[in-house]
């Protein structure tokens, strides 16, 4: 692991609000040359701390309104049925993310819909039939906020 | 704003690899550099595009612990959401803050360096925080999926 120093710290800070910047405006914003910028952002981008950009979009202007977590119990143990459940619910393109998780559940589940009538769809269609499935929890996401985290 | 299927064409290229180009966003979309760079305009000025964001890996910084809260408020007291989500502000560690529709109101998504980390964050920043009827927590084992686009 290697050692950031404040300036790092303020780069990190500055991509994840916009990745867009360049060397050179990162450069003039903290006084640096664009050389010394490019050294330090190359740094983090091999020691995978920037693991690349990703487009923030408006999911709601786009006509996707509702999110929904959901918590997910499998039925049945064992490294088989993980394999299937995990094979399964990776090829949904409306499931953003699964995490395997240790607690009340085994998976959390992010589901983007167009609107709770297409999340009972997703949710019936694609959720209750995948193999293993158990007990299932949503909840209906209404606000969210990511914060910058300890940089 | 109305969106035509070249305007979702352009989107889907570009949430698959946000590192392009203008010019190669053009190419792969099947459009000329300016009629790529007008769309893009018009979608950034109605929000539809924020922006893009740097993504930061925490396991590469050495924050090996990432814990899901899931929170039930007591919600006798009316103001218990900001408070709680004020006070969930001040904690660094916290990446995500959620509020539901369901059995749970409020989800924390919290990082820490090991669990002796964890334990110090949990004793003096979660439980701490006011209005807490019920605190459940989602240890991640692993990440099976991590995809923010949207199905286009």
């Amino acid at each position: 692991m290697i050692e950031l120093d404040e300036t790092d710290r303020a780069i990190l800070r500055a991509l994840a609000r916009d990745g867009s910047l360049s060397a050179g405006a990162l450069a003039r914003r903290f006084g640096m040359t664009q050389p010394t910028v490019w050294r330090r952002v190359r740094r983090l981008e091999e020691a995978g701390i920037l693991a690349g950009r990703r487009l923030d979009l408006d999911a709601a202007k786009l006509g996707f309104g509702v999110s929904v977590f959901c918590g997910i119990k499998l039925a049945t143990r064992g490294r088989a049925s993980l394999e299937d459940f995990e094979r399964a619910v990776t090829a949904i393109p409306e499931v953003q993310e699964v995490h395997h998780v240790l607690g009340r559940y085994d998976y959390r589940l992010r589901i983007v819909a167009r609107d709770l009538a297409d999340f009972e769809r997703v949710l019936r269609r694609r959720i209750m039939t995948l193999p293993a499935v158990g007990d299932v929890e949503t909840n209906v996401l209404l606000s969210e906020e990511r914060r910058p985290g300890p940089l | 704003m109305h969106l035509d299927d070249l305007d979702r064409r352009i989107l889907r290229q570009y949430q698959a690899d946000p590192g392009l180009t203008a010019a190669a966003l053009a190419e792969r979309a099947g459009l000329t550099r300016a009629a790529c760079w007008r769309r893009l305009e018009k979608l950034q000025a109605a929000g539809v595009i924020r922006g893009l964001r740097a993504v930061i890996d925490w396991r590469a910084l050495g924050y090996g612990v990432e814990v899901s809260l899931r929170i039930t408020l007591d919600k006798s007291v009316p103001t218990a959401f900001e408070r709680v989500e004020a006070r969930a502000r001040e904690i660094p560690e916290v990446i995500e803050i959620q509020t539901f529709l369901g059995r749970v109101d409020l989800r924390l998504s919290v990082l820490a360096r090991d669990m002796a980390d964890w334990q110090r964050i949990y004793r003096e920043r979660i439980l701490t925080l006011p209005h807490i009827a019920e605190i459940e927590a989602l240890m991640r084992v692993a990440v099976i999926k991590e995809d923010a686009r949207l199905p286009l």
